[in-house]
């Protein structure tokens, strides 16, 4: 499990690209740079272990298909940041914290425990039937980017994610 | 729970105190550092170090106190009282 320890100039880069992308999307950073480096040194440490930087904050058993959900920027950052201004790290905060108007904390999990994961992977996600559309469109499950073409795009221009992180919504 | 390797870090008595944490993770590292600060005796095991043959045994282990199996997870006393989260308040009041 073990491998080099992530460089400094390293962390700096992509924090530094995280929050140029965040930026464009319309998202932010926590101004605390200290903690949000050591987020980020959390992401690097983790796409060393497992091919892929899945939360910093959640456990991980490396299998790329049972954790889609918390790659970060993970499925709950958005209702989360809606709901308490943060992500559940920390990483990502609302206007409302760059306004000093109010402060994150540490806020409860909204990733479903594991037996529920495990029963909603074997069941399929609810959707509308499908019409008559010239093409399928596919819904980023990060972000709610919608498109219509025939597979989606290999990464969300909106947040970034990953192709594998779209699901079919009509 | 017997086999796995919690780092002991000496200091006042209050029962027995458990973190379970992420060495990956800010609130997990802000609660360790709290119970530093705090001076008080307490157990803390990083369980995204542990090797894979523990790794389960250890998430059961937070499930049972904390079915959400989050971190950090702070166990006082067998579960008497569990803390789930880097909630400052409430940790400071528990082991003040």
């Amino acid at each position: 499990m073990s491998s080099e320890a992530p460089l400094e100039a390293e962390i700096a880069a992509r924090c530094k690209k995280i929050a140029r992308e965040a930026e464009e999307g319309g998202y932010h950073l926590n101004p605390d740079h200290a903690f949000t480096m050591n987020l980020v040194r959390g992401l690097l440490i983790n796409e060393q272990r497992f091919g892929y930087p899945s939360c910093p904050c959640r456990i991980s058993f490396g299998k790329r298909d049972e954790d889609l959900d918390i790659i970060c920027p993970c499925d709950y950052r958005d209702p989360d940041l809606d709901q308490f201004n943060a992500c559940y790290c920390a990483l990502y905060v609302s206007d409302a914290v760059l306004k000093n108007e109010v402060s994150v904390g540490s806020i409860p999990e909204r990733r479903p425990p594991r037996s529920a994961r495990k029963a909603a992977l074997s069941g399929t996600s609810a959707r509308l039937t499908d019409m008559a559309l010239p093409f399928p469109v596919w819904r980023c499950r990060v972000c709610g980017y919608l498109c219509a073409r025939d597979a989606p795009p290999l990464v969300c221009p909106v947040c970034k994610a990953t192709k594998d992180r779209f699901e079919r919504f009509i | 729970m017997n086999q796995m390797k919690m780092e002991h870090v000496p200091g006042r008595s209050l029962g027995k105190v458990t973190l379970f944490a992420l060495s990956t993770c800010g609130w997990c590292a802000k609660t360790k550092e709290l119970l530093k600060e705090l001076g008080v005796d307490h157990y803390y095991v990083f369980v995204d170090l542990l090797p894979p043959e523990e790794l389960e045994e250890a998430i059961r282990e937070v499930e049972k106190f904390n079915p959400a199996g989050s971190f950090p997870t702070l166990v006082i006393n067998e579960g008497t009282r569990v803390i789930v989260g880097f909630r400052e308040q409430e940790i400071r009041e528990a082991l003040g």
